[in-house]
């Protein structure tokens, strides 16, 4: 029914133009409209972008575990017991998880972010320095920039190396001085650099992360007299596991080797990536949604706003119609080129609008490519996916806001639109 | 040929309604050049829009070369319209944004005729309307004369049975008027039916037929030369 073809287009046109005011004025509520939605989601997902790289530190399925005291007396235990976790803990988990892909024991020389100092030469510096073993790289991945990470033969021997990040270079080596192959002191103990990283992402985290040092964790038990204990664990959820149920179910088995009461809530410390990106996600398709919705409901006052037109349109239009009807035109025609009319003017609005958005976005994303600062704000993007679904409720909308205009018209006796004026 | 069986046609007013044509028996042949006449509201241009099918009718019946036009939807009554007559208005009723040769080839457009032909059959037209080169102007730089032969080419390109021209020299001067039923002449020359409504005596003098109405009445239907002149009560009012 709504074919176009040249003779259709060139009514559609002539129609339009002959109120180039009213057809830019009608028009220009659409167009903002659209253009406000491609605007407002593509900004969200410039949102999304910066969050999520900012969030590249760590792998979306990691998940991190820690021992505290009990809070529940437990088989002859009192509350208030001290937990610990050892490297047998640790196998055992591996063994026994239908949740995990990887346990890597990890263990910080101080505590928790505790930092120590570390010296080179002349320089020295407080840093975080962990015990970790050759597969850490897969939960928090970190971009080599010279040398390599600690590798298993480094932990099979206890060698007494370390991996510096960038931030530790700066500090503890002269500018152009390669690290490589020096040594650093941390507590009166001497390790080679085998390696230096930068952190991946840009939040305090990775801030935190570039004044990191790494040495296999069998060697950090000698060295610091840990022996096996472990610090705590960092592991990956297998693909397709809930991040809540893995979580559960990997403090319950921690529990069960513990002898910890299974309802214990604090003996246990958990933290999952997988879910913090779940939350985030649902919160970033929360942001698109909503502004999908702002977007559609300012693009709908557009499209009230040309059927608005169309109507005042129809009423001056009367006598022209009432020839069109005087001179064969059926009332699928008329409504046919109503429709049309609404259509045509509200998506070359509609077009409008999306170029311009689009382009707007493709300048900003030009800019902060180009080194421009915009904080936690990336890749201002917007989906071809999303584009379909806009261009489809405006058409939904185009039509909705023709047919109003089109049922006017057709009320019109022929007889009465000839006798009419104008 | 149009045969009208006792039309009667009223307007719905508050509180009742206000009969305009009153039991019309009509027959008009193929090729008759026929006027029609009458006072303000004596009911000629509703006849006349029944005769075209823009306008129904309460009760009566209308045949078309034989074939019954009532009861017709208005997607039957569009297609009638497209291709048995063609209209000619007082007021020249063109498209303001609308070329002269675009406003003469409308009715083919609605005919779903191509564009290549719908402009060939526009030109030839015009050339015979002497109006070929006045195909690129709007209306508003036509003057009146012209305006009426574009709304007149525009009733002849369907190559229509009948022309029905309501008023078509109305707004004319006395030259262009001579001019424009001159044309109108030549076209019921070639067996196309002419039936004009017109308030102009010496109009209705140069067509073969003129019908009186009154009061939604038809009262007098003979020769044009044999029509009686207008009376005091207003019955055969030209005015």
């Amino acid at each position: 029914m709504m074919g176009l073809d040249r003779d259709r287009l060139i009514e559609l046109v002539q129609v339009v133009v002959r109120n180039p005011l009213r057809a830019f004025l009608s028009a220009l509520g659409v167009g903002w409209g659209l253009f406000m939605i491609i605007i407002t989601v593509g900004a969200a997902r410039g949102l999304e972008n910066g969050v999520k790289a900012d969030m590249g530190n760590d792998v979306a399925n990691s998940m991190f575990a820690w021992t505290m005291s009990t809070s529940i007396p437990y088989k002859g235990y009192q509350r208030g017991r001290g937990l610990e976790l050892d490297i047998d803990d640790v196998k055992w988990l591996e063994a026994n998880t239908q949740h995990l892909d990887l346990v890597c024991p990890e263990i910080q020389l101080g505590g928790w972010q505790g930092t120590n100092n570390v010296i080179h030469g002349k320089q020295s510096g407080a840093f975080d320095v962990s015990g970790a073993i050759a597969r850490y790289q897969e939960v928090k991945p970190m971009n080599i920039t010279s040398g390599r990470f600690l590798n298993q033969a480094d932990l099979d021997a206890e060698r007494k190396v370390c991996v510096i990040g960038s931030r530790v270079q700066d500090i503890l080596f002269e500018f152009g001085e390669n690290p490589l192959g020096e040594t650093v002191q941390i507590q009166g103990v001497l390790f080679r650099v085998v390696g230096v990283y930068t952190p991946k992402g840009n939040d305090e985290d990775a801030q935190n992360e570039a004044e990191s040092i790494y040495i296999p964790f069998t060697t950090f038990g000698k060295a610091f007299n840990t022996r096996d204990r472990v610090g705590w664990l960092s592991m990956l959820i297998k693909d397709g596991v809930d991040a809540e149920e893995a979580e559960e179910a990997t403090k319950q088995l921690i529990k069960s080797r513990l002898s910890v009461h299974p309802d214990d809530p604090r003996a246990i410390g958990c933290w999952s990536m997988a879910e913090e990106f779940q939350k985030a996600e649902l919160l970033f398709s929360g942001m698109r949604l909503i502004s999908l919705l702002f977007g559609s409901l300012a693009l709908l006052a557009g499209v009230i706003g040309i059927t608005n037109i169309m109507l005042i349109s129809i009423k001056e239009r009367t006598k022209e119609l009432g020839i069109r009807r005087s001179l064969g035109a059926t009332p699928v025609r008329i409504l046919r080129q109503i429709i049309g009319e609404t259509l045509f003017l509200t998506l070359l609005a509609g077009l409008c609008g999306l170029v311009l958005g689009v382009g707007l976005l493709e300048a900003v994303d030009g800019y902060l490519e180009g080194g421009g600062d915009a904080g936690v704000f990336r890749h201002p993007e917007i989906d071809f996916g999303t584009v379909l679904t806009v261009l489809c409720i405006l058409l939904g909308m185009a039509i909705f806001a023709g047919i109003l205009p089109a049922i006017r018209a057709l009320a019109i006796k022929p007889v009465e639109a000839l006798r009419a004026e104008g | 040929m149009l045969n009208l069986r006792g039309i009667e046609k009223a307007y719905p007013l508050a509180g009742g309604t206000l009969p305009v044509l009153k039991g019309i028996d009509l027959t008009i042949q193929q090729g008759e050049m026929v006027a029609i006449m009458g006072s303000s509201g004596s009911g000629k241009s509703t006849l006349l829009n029944v005769l075209g099918l823009l306008d129904g009718f309460d009760s009566g019946g209308y045949d078309l070369d034989g074939v019954d036009m009532s009861g017709l939807s208005e997607k039957q009554a569009a297609r009638y319209r497209s291709q048995f007559p063609g209209f000619v208005f007082q007021s020249f009723k063109l498209i303001a944004f609308k070329k002269g040769g675009e406003n003469e080839a409308l009715p083919l457009f609605y005919q779903k005729v191509p564009r290549r032909e719908r402009q060939k059959r526009a030109m030839e037209m015009l050339g015979k309307m002497g109006m070929d080169d006045r195909a690129d102007h709007l209306p508003s730089e036509l003057s009146g004369g012209q305006k009426q032969r574009v709304a007149i080419a525009r009733a002849l390109i369907t190559e229509p049975r009948v022309i029905l021209a309501d008023e078509p020299t109305g707004a004319l001067d006395s030259s262009t008027s001579h001019e424009v039923m001159s044309v109108l002449r030549e076209v019921n020359g070639s067996g196309i039916t002419v039936i004009i409504v017109t308030h102009e005596a010496d109009i209705a003098a140069k067509c073969d037929r003129t019908i009186r109405l009154h009061d939604g009445v038809i009262i007098e239907d003979g020769r044009s030369g044999e029509v009686v002149e207008p009376t005091a009560n207003g019955a055969g009012s030209t005015d």
